[in-house]
């Protein structure tokens, strides 16, 4: 269901819960999906003893594919014209992570209308791990 | 670096849907996609990612016959040459999409250098960035989407505290 300009308002919000507890087996998985196979995310004998980080972490890319996923689920299928993070922290087995999205700006381009959306990505102790922006396409 | 050729095929897109933990039945259910705005299987935002899998040099893959940096008998299976300490992360990613890509397509990926800036970081020493950009063509020649990545090299691991 897309969304329509005329019931968006700067300031309204979307959140949801992407990730409850996230588990070592999800990471191995995007691992498999994406094909990024560095051992920082999956191994955890060279992670604690070769790269010095308390244990494996989440693939920037898993925080922002779930980041994208609250997006989709919100915007529609297909809508996104646009979609930039940055990756304000790591994520670790055991994070539960929250997605949001709120408008920054409802516009009309060319006879298209358009919505800009701040996202925001927060861990259980409401550390931001993802800050970005999305545009995507609206109804009238 | 360049991929010549990212075969977008339906099951990679269920199990990358899978990997990210997204349920939409528009990444698994050719029918029931038909009845969607797209009218078919589309990918998921951050797919094009995946195309390290047909990236014939990608360093993050295991290769037969060759060493790989993560443990086996030891906790890693190449000499640290480098006293860099941290290693590299990704900082910022970015995707502008002229349409989103579904099964069928054959992308093609042509990544140019961006800039390059160096920062002090609170948490990791001297941190350098570098910029990629990435143009995803299909079979047509034409722009399905433009990827912006910016990857961070950290003089050490980033401190927890």
């Amino acid at each position: 269901m897309a969304l329509s300009a005329s019931q968006l308002k700067v300031g309204d919000t979307h959140e949801e819960k992407v990730v409850e507890n996230l588990t070592r087996t999800q990471i191995v998985q995007y691992a498999g999906a994406s094909g990024d196979y560095n051992p920082i995310h999956t191994d955890e004998v060279y992670t604690t003893q070769v790269a010095g980080y308390p244990s494996v972490f989440a693939h920037g890319m898993l925080s922002m594919g779930m980041t994208g996923m609250m997006l989709t689920n919100y915007v529609g299928d297909g809508r996104l014209t646009k979609f930039g993070v940055r990756f304000t922290r790591q994520v670790w087995p055991g994070d539960s992570l929250t997605a949001k999205a709120t408008v920054d700006a409802v516009r009309e381009e060319g006879g298209q209308h358009y919505v800009d959306l701040a996202i925001s990505t927060v861990n259980q102790d409401g550390t931001e791990v993802v800050s970005g922006y999305a545009t995507a396409r609206v109804d009238p | 670096m360049a991929i010549e050729k990212f075969p977008v095929e339906a099951s990679h897109i269920l199990m990358f849907a899978r990997a990210i933990g997204d349920t939409n039945r528009i990444y698994a259910d050719d029918e029931y996609a038909q009845s969607t705005e797209p009218g078919s299987v589309i990918a998921p935002p951050t797919f094009v990612q995946a195309s390290a899998q047909f990236d014939p040099d990608y360093r993050l893959r295991p290769k037969a016959g060759e060493a790989w940096f993560g443990s086996g008998k030891e906790p890693t299976g190449v000499q640290q040459t480098s006293s860099v300490g941290g290693g590299g992360l990704h900082a910022e990613q970015h995707y502008e999409y002229h349409r989103h890509p579904k099964p069928g397509d054959v992308l093609t990926a042509t990544v140019k250098p961006g800039e390059t800036w160096e920062k002090q970081g609170r948490r990791s020493g001297k941190l350098i960035f570098s910029e990629t950009i990435t143009e995803y063509r299909d079979q047509h020649g034409e722009l399905v989407v433009t990827a912006r990545g910016v990857g961070v090299r950290t003089e050490r691991p980033v401190d927890q505290t």
